[in-house]
């Protein structure tokens, strides 16, 4: 790993400032670490923004629950709030990675990687999440751009996500066996007025799959996505699966969520 | 008092395992040692057109950059094949030079090709950063099915073929064939598999100005033998000036076996530079270069009658060497494969062919099992088909077809001494609840699910020796063990052996087997390996040899012990020696009942006389001091085998398999401690379970290796496991006095093809490659749902 300057700034203000075109935040460091152990990135200044106390934490107001961005998986997973408000929230922060992963992984972490396999940006999608940066606050559809791609700028930093509670909502994922990110992952969102399918692993990034979606809003059962025809074009094909078994998992999944719901 | 031989007692080495109180390679610091970072090709197979080392000695902190040039000019010898095979022609097998720095020509991703040492790990991967090469990349051949065809790859090697060998009668095969009712045929892949041992290779080098002694800390199974290759074949320093040390070492499956360009390289340069070097492999490195296991292409065929009896067997495999040919790359796909390929059954006429080719991959050498899991594969899979085939029962096919009659010639080269294949099939049946299995089949149905069952009978030849049988397969070492006892003046014992623990619990077994030898406490004894500079010479482990080899050396050097003890206590008794007898560590004199204790004896041996009177316990002919040593070479190999059992669950939606039971029944002749070998046996099993299901290497169509972390390689879970349920059958082996059979890869060698039987039980008989991932079986469900549409 290339030397770096380390900082640990206790406010946002502090961690922004120091940010620059060759800084990072560190959050939990599950992509960041190895990404320098392995050479496949270098920076000058490192911020680890652990120790800024308001970016981490629960709270559930009537509508929303908000997760600050440095909470770990593991409190999500086991936060009493978050498992009344939104089970499939805690249940698919519980299934992240391994122990270790959950141990150190953030919020903020994930869905500013936006790795195009993981999890919590299909939460964000179908909970219709809030990203409250430093500067702004972005509707996750507008947030999530593309593969590890997101609508962050340079220096911007993620302090919490806001999800909007559902009446119900479940997610199920396919782990990758080795690595146990989604192969794919399916969260299903019942609104008030409407449902969110949406969709992590697939593809180059996590998107709502309109014809679920639609399908489910008029009638929410399984029957109603019975047979529903999953395009697997644009899906991704790897030597972890092919674009057709990706989309078999899509419509099974789906109707798993459904059911679990 | 109580034998300790049977009984379950804890592992010595848990409480420094468990509490991270290990002493690994790592571990160890030189003052003023550097440290180093190899330049590795990242290319498949590339000339070197130059290598500039200019920018790099600059660096900040680097103390030297040695290139293949310098490692030629020296004169340091290559890595080495350890056995040669013939081809069927007559003609010897076909080797090229593997130098420890690659200098014309890389042949794999990961080939070293230059060092660098700095004052700091960071500074030398900087100065490695800036050491450039010049390449031209050639195309690379990467599948073995292909390597004949392609272009060769090494001067001198037509067709990239190292030997065309075979082992058998093929115009017997042919008459078998002719007389057959029916030919079972299976076209099969032994996938390749990275062994992933926790622990990383790694060496640390200490080159002594003074004695001008290298002391190399290395990760070896074997240490003796490194020094043998090294000193011999690398003319690196003599044997008296080249000390190797194989301090713990977690986990080798044979990747250790190997002396490695990384040591030969450190252990040369550390002279050169007279400084200490360091060097510890990244998980990357690992995945790359150590040595990989299996990757054969097979297609075999067994002729039956209707009424399910085996005539002849054929076995046509192609075997991926990687690119050169390593310690036991060239004898892991031909004796260690073809003798066992027949299993546990009389079939009268059969042959093993075996072409072994170079490809430009990472070498493949021994991995827990070496050559019997995949004769094992090729066998039970053709048995379990010639089942469906016939439909007869895959149990009562197996029995129809065992010997009875023991020892049993085994059709192509062994004579295995002791066994009983039915009782071990037998049993295997009524702890699996074989006669209940369609029942809960009919209840997986039920739930939307298919289950499947599948057996594989086995057996092995292993305890890796005799020497004269293996040098006469071409083995370049004799494969005896040797050990030493050595009393302490004041009682304690030093047990020496030139096998090596990593992972195989030795301080426990082998002091236990030492202490009924000697009928004193464990406590009293220390198991001491690992360390050319102690003890004798030594083999090392492999090929589930330490026991039925090294254990045995250790029982004999005991029984000498316990011979010249017997004269010293006569002479303190003053009694014959044919009047004592030796009791629970006791020398007693029947008549008299007068004793005296092994302890007593002992330190007799190492006081002779007393005051006041000219008087010594030390008998007329032998020598004060109690030290023993013997060199163990048995009189054939040891044949463990067993048949084990597995039920798998598929959900045909996702193509997931869960191995929802498994039984092994196995027959390891006497049993030293039980927990031990348990802990062997579910290892082994989690292993063959990976090989079954997850574990996929893939190289691309360039060489590189796809799979070369954990993000991509898949190491079977605790997870992915249900309960393991043993039982064993205790036949004693009758070529070592202690009637031990080797236990330690019989998990592997078993489990693939029981696994694979089920799974493709399950599927109602299509065939399927290894690992059956979710997708492959996923796809296969959904051939079967079509093609039982068409049929209803
Ligand atoms: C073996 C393994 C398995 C995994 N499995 C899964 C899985 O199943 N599902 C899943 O969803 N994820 C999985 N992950 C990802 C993991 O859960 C983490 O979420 C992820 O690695 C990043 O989170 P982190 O907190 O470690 O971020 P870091 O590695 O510290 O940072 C990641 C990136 O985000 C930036 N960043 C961090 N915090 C902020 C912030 N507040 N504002 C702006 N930018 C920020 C950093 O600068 C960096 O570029 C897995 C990871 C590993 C290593």
């Amino acid at each position: 790993m290339k030397s770096f300057n380390y900082h640990a700034p206790k406010d946002v203000k502090d961690a922004t400032k120091l940010a620059s075109s060759s800084s990072a935040f560190l959050a939990g460091g599950m992509t960041t670490i190895p990404s320098m152990k392995l050479g496949l990135a270098s920076y000058k200044d490192v911020i680890d923004i652990k120790k800024i106390k308001k970016l981490s934490g629960i709270k559930v107001s009537g509508k929303t629950v908000t997760i600050g961005a440095t909470t770990k998986h593991v409190e999500v997973a086991t936060s009493k709030d978050v498992k009344k408000a939104i089970p499939a929230l805690a249940k698919l922060a519980g299934n992240i990675g391994d122990a270790q992963v959950r141990n150190r992984g953030t919020i903020g972490g994930s869905i500013s990687n936006n790795d195009p396999s993981a999890c919590y940006p299909s939460a964000c999608m179908a909970l219709n999440a809030v990203i409250h940066t430093n500067k702004r606050k972005i509707d996750a559809e507008k947030f999530f751009t593309g593969m590890f791609e997101t609508a962050l700028k340079s220096g911007e930093l993620v302090e919490a996500v806001e999800f909007q509670i559902p009446e119900k909502a479940d997610y199920q994922k396919h782990p990758n066996p080795a690595s146990r990110y989604a192969i794919i992952g399916v969260f299903v969102a019942k609104h008030k007025k409407d449902v969110n399918v949406a969709v992590t692993g697939a593809k180059s990034c996590v998107y709502i799959d309109k014809d679920l979606s639609k399908k489910l809003s008029s009638n929410f059962s399984v029957s109603s996505i019975e047979g529903t025809d999953v395009k697997s074009s644009g899906m991704n094909s790897d030597m972890h699966a092919s674009a057709e078994y990706r989309a078999n998992l899509v419509s099974l999944y789906a109707k798993k969520a459904v059911e679990a719901c | 008092m109580a034998s300790l031989v049977g009984s379950r007692v804890e592992r010595k080495e848990d409480g420094r395992f468990l509490q991270g109180r290990g002493r690994y390679t790592a571990d160890i610091n030189i003052a003023n040692q550097t440290y180093a970072v190899f330049v590795r090709s990242p290319h498949a197979r590339a000339k070197i057109k130059s290598v500039d080392t200019s920018k790099a000695l600059k660096s900040s902190g680097v103390v030297g950059v040695l290139t293949g040039k310098e490692i030629a000019e020296d004169k340091i010898g290559g890595l080495i094949a350890g056995w040669a095979i013939r081809s069927e022609d007559g003609s010897e097998m076909k080797v090229p030079a593997n130098p420890p720095l690659a200098k014309d020509i890389a042949n794999f991703v990961g080939e070293p090709i230059a060092v660098v040492f700095a004052e700091t790990l960071d500074e030398a991967k900087e100065g490695a950063e800036k050491v450039k090469v010049d390449y031209k990349v050639l195309k690379a051949v990467v599948d073995p099915a292909d390597a004949m065809k392609s272009e060769a790859i090494h001067d001198g090697v037509d067709k990239n073929l190292c030997y065309d060998w075979l082992l058998g009668d093929r115009k017997a095969v042919d008459e078998a064939f002719a007389k057959a009712d029916k030919i079972i045929k299976v076209d099969l892949i032994n996938n390749r598999l990275v062994p992933n041992a926790m622990e990383p290779r790694a060496c640390v080098v200490d080159y002594n100005t003074a004695s001008e002694e290298i002391t190399l800390y290395t990760t070896s199974q074997n240490p003796h033998l490194s020094r043998l290759v090294m000193s011999a074949f690398g003319n690196v320093a003599p044997e008296n000036k080249l000390r190797v040390v194989a301090p713990d070492v977690g986990g080798g499956f044979g990747s250790k076996i190997n002396v490695y360009n990384e040591e030969i390289v450190c252990s040369w340069a550390s002279k050169k530079i007279e400084r200490p070097i360091k060097w510890v492999a990244e998980r990357t490195e690992s995945f790359l270069t150590d040595t990989h296991g299996r990757d054969h292409v097979t297609h075999a065929e067994l002729a039956v009658t209707n009424d399910g009896k085996f005539l002849g067997f054929k076995n046509e495999t192609i075997a991926n060497l990687g690119a050169y040919a390593r310690v036991f790359g060239t004898v892991t796909p031909t004796y260690l494969f073809g003798p066992c390929a027949t299993g546990v059954y009389v079939i009268p006429a059969a042959y093993s062919n075996v072409k072994a080719v170079y490809t430009n991959t990472a070498p493949v050498d021994a991995y827990r099992g070496a050559g019997r899991p995949e004769a094992t594969y090729t066998i039970e899979r053709l048995v379990e088909k010639a089942a469906m085939e016939l439909g007869i029962d895959k149990t009562e096919i197996r029995m129809k077809n065992f010997p009875t009659q023991f020892p049993f010639k085994q059709t192509l080269v062994h004579t295995v001494d002791s066994g009983d294949y039915v009782a071990g099939l037998e049993k295997a049946k009524q702890m699996a609840d074989y006669a209940g299995f369609e029942a809960r089949r009919k209840k997986s149905e039920a739930n939307g699910k298919l289950r499947g069952i599948g057996v594989s009978s086995y057996f092995e030849a292993c305890g890796i020796a005799p020497s004269a049988a293996v040098m006469s397969l071409g083995c370049g070492v004799g494969l005896w063990e040797s050990a030493e006892v050595r009393f302490n003046p004041t009682g304690q014992i030093s047990v020496f052996t030139g096998a090596h623990s990593h992972g195989q619990s030795h301080d426990t077994t082998f002091a236990q087997i030492a202490a009924d030898e000697l009928g004193v406490p464990m406590e009293n004894i220390d198991v001491v390996h690992g360390d050319t500079d102690k003890g004798t010479f030594g083999m090392g482990t492999y090929g589930s040899r330490s026991l039925t080899v090294g254990g045995i050396a250790i029982v004999n050097a005991c029984k000498k012990i316990v011979a010249k003890g017997k004269r010293v206590a006569a002479k303190m008794l003053e009694v014959n020696e044919d009047e004592i007898e030796f009791k629970d560590g006791e020398f007693v004199a029947l008549k008299s009942n007068k004793k005296k204790t092994i302890g007593e004896v002992a330190f007799a041996c190492y006081l002779p006389g007393q005051r006041d009177e000219m008087k010594s316990p030390i008998p007329e002919g032998d020598e004060p001091g109690l030290i023993e040593s013997s060199f163990f070479d048995p009189a054939n190999f040891s044949f463990p085998a067993g048949s084990h059992i597995c039920e798998v669950e598929i959900d045909p939606d996702t193509g997931n398999v869960k191995v929802e039971k498994y039984t092994a029944v196995d027959d390891f002749g006497r049993i030293v401690n039980p927990m031990i070998v348990e802990g062997q046996v579910h290892g082994g099993i989690a292993q063959g379970i990976g090989q079954a299901l997850h574990e996929n290497t893939q190289y691309d169509e360039t060489g590189q290796l796809m799979t070369a972390s954990y993000m991509d390689y898949t190491m079977p879970r605790a997870d992915n496991f249900p309960e393991f349920n043993l039982g064993f059958t205790c036949t004693h082996a009758t070529s070592n006095p202690l009637g031990v059979k080797g236990c330690g890869e019989a998990g592997a060698i078993a489990s693939p093809p029981t696994v694979m039987n089920a799974v493709i039980d399950a599927l109602g008989g299509q065939e399927i490659s290894m690992p059956a991932t979710a997708e492959k079986v996923w796809k296969a469900c959904k051939a079967m749902k079509k093609s039982n549409a068409k049929a209803a």
